[in-house]
């Protein structure tokens, strides 16, 4: 992905393809899209990611979780027809040297997300499926208490760590 | 600017995250996490949790063409999306909602004003001009009501809100707000039904202030 953003390079970009696509249009499509406009939604998504490349901070996200939140965006505009209210961007120095700590960092907590995923019980794992494909309203996934998302918690606090850090180098 | 201390519910973040949040409450999350760090930090949790799930999703092949018709597109210049910066009080977002103008004001009676960002039938929010003391009408609500403060502070009977807090009330809450003394109370507030306001009066105009 750096090497997308930083050097426009096409082969990585195929190679981001290679890995995401795939499993974008399985994403899609589990909750219902059809195959074609399935296709259509991981079109628009990669493209941005091409286009939007400089939004990418690897010392906060994974890009999993990038293009997540691009897939499922991109998704709501096309059910709703209007664009999703976003947060303002934190407006980092984009010259700033990526710290490979940190970006290490944000590897070894998506890995423990997936494993702690995959240990979960065959409904539980259904529920969390269902709550990040926006299959669950906020009192749905409030009901659900007692499923394990402790590792969550301490990414919270890790992301928090981190984006203290990046505040004060910006002042 | 003194520290935020009511902040927006893990659930509300997770469904914001999902996207299943319904516009009006989207609106005032996306304004928080504006605001608070705190809560940026858990909803970059909750898109790194969607993210593991994408990863782990069973993966579909797609048709052989649309890799070479997505790298064909790479050059193809597309028109730049306007972006909405803070503007005074007004948060990226809620410019956004304003397509980048300030407020047109309507007052409401005591003083109070109210700017309508969207209405329909998700909901609706709003932007309420408080003068400091004056209570906003005596109110109920048939859902969740989420009130962001972007000036000034408010209390009613569950505590102070300043700049930036989250104030989540559920139809159990029959609560009256009233403005702190000191600069106006300007807050974002959503509600998932119309106002209902419980003397007779308000209630009469309730329809034609659309409150």
């Amino acid at each position: 992905m750096l090497a997308v953003r930083d050097s426009r390079d096409r082969v990585a970009f195929a190679e981001l393809f290679d890995h995401f696509a795939p499993r974008l249009k399985g994403f899609i499509m589990r909750s219902g899209t059809g195959s074609g406009q399935a296709e259509e939604i991981v079109q628009d998504v990669m493209l941005t990611v091409w286009r939007k490349a400089d939004q990418f901070d690897p010392e906060r996200a994974q890009v999993s979780a990038w293009i997540y939140q691009i897939a499922r965006n991109r998704q709501i505009d096309v059910i709703r027809k209007e664009n999703r209210p976003m947060p303002e961007e934190l407006g980092e120095d984009p010259s700033a040297e990526p710290e490979a700590s940190q970006i290490l960092a944000v590897d070894q907590e998506v890995g423990q997300l997936k494993q702690a995923l995959t240990r979960l019980k065959p409904d539980q794992r259904d529920i969390i499926e269902k709550a990040y494909m926006g299959e669950l309203t906020h009192q749905e996934i409030s009901a659900q208490t007692g499923l394990p998302l402790g590792t969550i918690k301490s990414r919270i606090r890790l992301g928090l760590e981190r984006l203290r850090h990046e505040l004060k180098d910006m002042r | 600017m003194t520290a935020i201390t009511h902040h927006t519910p893990d659930a509300l973040l997770a469904a914001y995250a999902a996207g299943s949040l319904p516009q009006p409450y989207a609106l005032v999350v996306a304004a928080h996490i504006s605001l608070c760090l705190e809560c940026r930090a858990a909803y970059e949790a909750h898109q790194a949790a969607g993210g593991a799930v994408l990863e782990s999703v069973a993966a579909t092949d797609v048709s052989e063409g649309l890799k070479s018709s997505i790298l064909a597109l790479l050059d193809t210049p597309v028109p730049c999306e306007p972006t909405y910066q803070r503007s005074g009080v007004y948060p990226g977002p809620v410019m956004g909602a304003l397509k980048g103008r300030l407020p047109r004001w309507k007052s409401v009676g005591m003083g109070v004003r109210q700017c309508i960002l969207s209405a329909g039938h998700e909901g609706s929010v709003r932007l309420l001009y408080i003068p400091p003391g004056q209570a906003v009408p005596d109110h109920s609500h048939n859902g969740l009501e989420l009130t962001l403060v972007l000036q000034g502070s408010f209390s009613d009977d569950t505590g102070r809100f300043g700049v930036g807090d989250l104030e989540v009330a559920d139809q159990a809450l029959e609560h009256t707000p009233i403005a702190d003394p000191g600069a106006p109370c300007i807050c974002l507030a959503a509600t998932d039904a119309p106002l209902r306001f419980t003397s007779f009066l308000p209630r009469l105009l309730q329809p034609l202030f659309r409150i």
